[in-house]
């Protein structure tokens, strides 16, 4: 789970995280034991559908901007250590 | 002085919007570092703002609502060229390229920001304790904490370092603070104010709201800021109902439901002359019998007004914790991939990059934060969705149908906004679990996603501000700034104020 | 794509059947990403075409371009799709040229479903669905010779991160390579057609993973496929998916089994090395985006796609094929439905034109960017020409080179140059002096079976074009050799 959220923890914070994750999704289990079929799920608050925009190009921001926030920098591009693994 | 008072003195040309702002930059320069309101104070932007609305009103030109009033902003709202850390390491000295929609929205509207004010972390918090820059102190009782995540804000208004304040609203973030700070704190419906420029926590229940001292100058922020925005796809265009005129009023033959499942289970005492319905034995843990007895004062308190008060249920209202702390760390640890150590904010390097975005997120981000994006991981994780994250949209359904059944009865609902008064600073910060209780009753609203509002209501044993929330269905602000500005006309002085 | 050398497969041995799906990335053609206002467009100065929402900023916030949605729907339309009520989702996975650490598409809810793509040779193959997501930015790998594993250092360009894509998915229809290759075609032709995307493998606007397993013949399990990536044109894609069938075929037969994984086709070796297995494939924690609300098509919106479509390919290819009543060849109807000539061919024949000699006139000696200038009725007038035996085939071409460039009518250009085909005493008597010239060919022509003649027939209209300098009629140099071969 650490290694999908790109986090390390020592074996104490391993510890103490576990106990406190079972304490919430023990608290949890009243939702867990709720029959809940014939409900459809609700992701979203407001039943809203067909927000679009109009393909029309707006002003992008200046790239030194841009640039200006990022760690590290070469060639007009954000600068990162080498990738090892390729993306999915 | 009031928001409102400002912006008509400074419209008329009786005070400088400069002075104003003098006033208020000279308070918290002398106080702040005893509250720890701010984690950026804006002294020359502010001046420069000032001096812009002064200038339009010397042009003539026609000057906005909020003509020259004092904001403080909390620092999760993108501003253009100005720190936004969200309390965090992980954006220390991140300057956006862009301004949130109600940063433009106030600014538009002639409010002159005074500054960037402390959560905790990325908003996940109930105390402002999770600060990377140190915790915000109440202003009532410096030992005490001022709730959170919005604590700056929330203190801010209550110390008179600004006469508005904005926060947002994920499980209470707003309401929770203003009642333990004793200001009013208001979340409109999810979809009434642009999150566009909003670090966002939890997509799906984040919303942007306002504080003050008033019940008006609250509802005169939230006019401001609040409308469509094509940058957000979830904003509702919809015209918006002005408000101000509602606020006198009154709740003559207004029916008041006070919701059970939030008041200790048992029904609170039950006001003449309605019905409890059967089944309220079971409510949420807690709620403490001062907070208890504010609520039940202003539900006579309506109810002398003129207002039809009763108890009503609605059983999956207990739910809600459990239901929201499945949700909004699942979103929250979709939310958070982003900090990888790339583009912008903090990076700490290592041989490869996989090892720099652990290594940059193992540094950058809180505890409470970490703790947030493990539970929401594994909610969302294969062989678990649907056992977690599944039923808790369920459960959703199930109290927008309980909720919507409710609103058939009454036309709004009364109840806690924080199951207590201001605790102690480090008094839960050992337990997770206890910290985040103090939102069950804050937390239904956002996961229906209809607007409440906490309004200071008295106070407790201990002497400090109690506040109680009313909620009421989607888009029914106008209604629920009514109902509040009943109350605070009784709790600031007309006889019955307890 | 057309120009690409004929790739020779290798049939697998006997007993064994290819099974193949594809996965198509389109980029589509809009002017603005897929979530934000920047251009979409390739080849601009790295970081230039980015804004807050593109980069993933803190705060920012998705909206959907319409054209985006428009476009996916027309295409999957024009694959007779069923348009569905769509959701977008998060797939979330770390990589540095992702933004946002996750990217928005469409999971379980994707906006086309159950669709259909006829071949040129009417083999159909089913699409999965076809759904809408963003691009990735671009990463460079620096140092170590470009290679990933070497690199001292990476950059990213984000112009690309956030462009629309379509995924097409494919059923495992398709049994042999050169039918993949057709698919990859027949689907590109339909996407210009349509107009949604300009579908350029080299550029990356079109990206193809295919989905490779074999089985017994006859057979219809599904055995352990493996996903072969970094197919950057027709031809790695035919010979990828025989080197893996080939591989399979190998491993199945020697007792063991492929593993189930994902494999990088490389070019140079000819062969696919191993990447990530399905042990270490990522859980992407798919959920429904909160930020984006549903696409909900109307029945009057997919009505109006439906009546706005083009003719398709498959359609334009059969009305060629009628027009020729079996004289137009299906490869030339291919290619000139492919090139946009299929109009100008159906025009001159009903001119006049005759339609098999019109058809590969302009297959083979009309592959130019720009035809503008030749009318239907200038190119009936030329074929007409050329099937009366009055131009020869190869005046005929350099006629239409000429009348491409001048837009001329073919008759003065023929006489401006002087063209008119050898008649037939003249003819007859160099066809002679070729056979007196070349007895040991001739001997072995007038001997042989049909075969062999048509071997030779080459040589000997070769040999009568060089003597006359190009002005005989190849049709008509064949009659005489036969006649003299066999004489009545
Ligand atoms: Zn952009």
């Amino acid at each position: 789970m650490a290694r999908l959220a790109r986090l390390r923890f020592s074996d104490e914070e391993l510890d103490e995280l576990a106990a406190q994750l079972s304490a919430v999704l023990d608290h949890a289990a009243d939702v867990e034991a709720l029959d809940v079929s014939g409900i459809e799920p609700t992701s979203h608050p407001q039943p809203l559908s067909d927000v679009a925009r109009a393909d029309k190009v707006r002003p992008s921001v200046s790239r030194a901007e841009v640039l200006a926030q990022a760690p590290s920098v070469a060639d007009g591009q954000f600068r990162v250590p080498p990738i090892l693994g390729e993306a999915p | 002085m009031t928001a409102g008072a400002i912006a008509a003195a400074v419209a008329a040309g009786e005070r400088t919007a400069r002075s104003v702002a003098e006033d208020y930059l000279d308070r918290i320069a002398a106080d702040d570092s005893e509250i720890g309101a701010f984690n950026l104070v804006l002294v020359d932007e502010a001046l420069a703002a000032a001096d812009r609305v002064d200038a339009a009103v010397a042009r003539g030109e026609p000057p906005g609502p909020l003509c020259g009033v004092p904001v403080a902003l909390k620092d999760n709202l993108c501003t253009r060229g100005i720190p936004t850390t969200c309390s965090s390491r992980m954006l220390e000295g991140w300057r956006p390229p862009y301004n949130a929609t109600v940063v433009e929205r106030l600014r538009a509207a002639g409010a002159v920001v005074v500054g960037k004010t402390n959560l905790d972390e990325f908003a996940m918090g109930s105390s402002t304790e999770n600060s990377a820059f140190g915790p915000t102190r109440n202003p009532h009782d410096t030992s005490r904490v001022p709730g959170g995540s919005s604590g700056g804000s929330a203190a801010s208004v209550a110390a008179g370092f600004s006469a508005l304040a904005l926060g947002s609203d994920t499980g209470g973030s707003i309401r929770q603070p203003a009642a333990l700070c004793g200001v009013v704190g208001m979340k409109p419906t999810y979809g009434r104010v642009s999150r566009y420029g909003l670090v966002a926590f939890a997509s799906s229940l984040d919303q942007i709201g306002p504080f003050a001292a008033t019940v008006a100058d609250a509802a005169a922020c939230y006019e401001a800021i609040a409308g469509h925005d094509p940058l957000d796809s979830t904003s509702i265009d919809q015209p918006l109902e002005p408000i101000e005129d509602a606020l006198a009023e009154g709740v003559e033959g207004l029916r008041v439901g006070v919701l059970a499942e939030l008041c200790g289970g048992a029904p609170p005492e039950a006001p003449a002359g309605n019905g409890a319905p059967a089944d309220v034995s079971r409510g949420v843990e807690g709620v403490a019998g001062d907070v208890l007895s504010r609520v039940r004062d202003a539900a006579e308190t309506l109810e002398r007004a003129g207002a039809e008060v009763r108890t009503v249920s609605v059983p999956s209202a207990v739910l809600g914790l459990s239901a929201y702390y499945l949700i909004a760390p699942a979103e929250a640890s979709s939310n958070l991939a982003r900090y990888d150590g790339v583009r912008y904010g903090l990076r700490v390097d290592a041989a490869n990059a996989a090892e720099m975005n652990v290594n940059t997120r193992t540094a950058g981000f809180g505890a409470e934060v970490k703790r947030r994006i493990m539970l929401g991981t594994y909610a969302l994780s294969a062989g678990y969705y649907d056992a977690f994250y599944g039923k808790a949209l369920r459960v959703r359904t199930l109290m927008l149908e309980e909720f919507a059944a409710v609103y058939n009865d009454v036309d709004v609902l009364l109840c806690p906004t924080a199951p207590t008064t201001a605790f102690e600073l480090g008094a839960k910060t050992a337990d997770p679990l206890l910290m985040y209780l103090n939102d069950v009753c804050t937390i239904p609203s956002n996961l229906t996603g209809h607007p409440a509002i906490s309004v200071p209501f008295g106070r407790g044993d201990d002497g400090l501000p109690v506040g109680v929330q009313i909620m009421g269905p989607a888009l029914s602000e106008r209604l629920i700034f009514r109902v509040a500005a009943a109350l605070e006309r009784t709790a600031t002085g007309e006889g019955s104020a307890p | 794509m057309s120009g690409e050398a004929p790739e020779r497969e290798t049939a697998l041995p006997d007993g064994w059947e290819l099974v193949v799906g594809l996965e198509v990335h389109v980029e589509l053609s809009t002017a603005t990403k897929l979530f934000c206002g920047c251009a979409n467009r390739f080849g601009d100065e790295p970081n230039t075409n980015v804004c807050p929402v593109c980069l993933g900023l803190p705060g920012s916030l998705p909206v959907v371009n319409a054209a985006a949605v428009d476009f996916a729907m027309r295409l999957g339309r024009a694959l007779g799709c069923e348009v569905r009520p769509a959701v977008f989702a998060r797939k979330n996975y770390f990589y540095p040229d992702m933004p946002k650490d996750y990217q928005i598409s469409q999971y379980d809810q994707p906006t086309n479903i159950d669709g259909r793509l006829e071949l040129a040779d009417g083999h159909v193959v089913g699409i999965e669905r076809a759904h809408i997501e963003e691009d990735t930015g671009k990463t460079t790998h620096v140092g170590g010779g470009g290679r990933i594993h070497d690199a001292s250092y990476a950059l990213v360009d984000y112009n690309r991160a956030g462009v629309p894509l379509v995924e097409i998915v494919s059923r495992p229809d398709i049994r042999t390579a050169e039918q993949a290759r057709a698919y990859v075609r027949e689907l590109r032709a339909i996407l210009l057609s349509v107009g949604v995307s300009d579908a350029r493998m080299e550029e990356g606007s079109m990206r193809v993973d295919a989905n490779v397993s074999v089985r017994p013949s006859g057979s219809d399990e599904l055995r352990t496929r493996c996903e072969i990536k970094n197919l950057s044109s027709l031809r790695s894609l035919g010979r990828a998916i025989t080197f893996e069938a080939g591989r399979h075929v190998d491993l199945w037969s020697s007792g063991e089994r492929p593993r189930q994984e994902t494999r990088h086709w490389d070019e140079a070796q000819g062969r696919t090395t191993p990447g990530r297995s399905k042990e270490d494939a990522e859980d992407y924690r798919y959920f429904q985006d909160p930020d984006l609300v549903p696409l909900v098509p109307s029945a009057e919106q997919v009505a109006a796609i439906d009546a706005e479509l083009p003719v398709l390919p498959a359609a334009r290819r059969a009305e060629l094929l009628a027009v020729g009543a079996g004289a137009v060849s299906a490869s030339d109807a291919a290619l000139l439905v492919e090139r946009d000539q299929d109009e100008l061919v159906r025009a001159a024949v009903s001119g006049g034109a005759e339609p098999g000699l019109t058809a590969t006139r302009v297959a083979n000696d009309l592959a130019v960017d720009d035809w503008s200038r030749v009318t239907p009725a200038s190119l009936a007038a030329l074929i007409g020409l050329e099937s009366s035996g009055q131009m020869t085939a190869t005046q005929a071409k350099q006629v239409l080179a000429e009348m491409v460039e001048t837009g001329d009518e073919p008759a003065s250009i023929a006489e401006r140059r002087g063209f008119q085909a050898m008649a037939g005493d003249d003819l007859a008597a160099t066809v002679d002096e070729v056979i007196a010239a070349n007895p040991g060919e001739w001997a072995r022509y007038r001997d042989g079976d049909d075969t062999g003649r048509k071997k030779l027939s080459g040589f000997f209209i070769g040999q009568v074009m060089r003597a006359t300098r190009g002005r005989a009629d190849g049709a008509a140099v064949n009659r005489l050799l036969q006649e003299r071969a066999e004489p009545a």
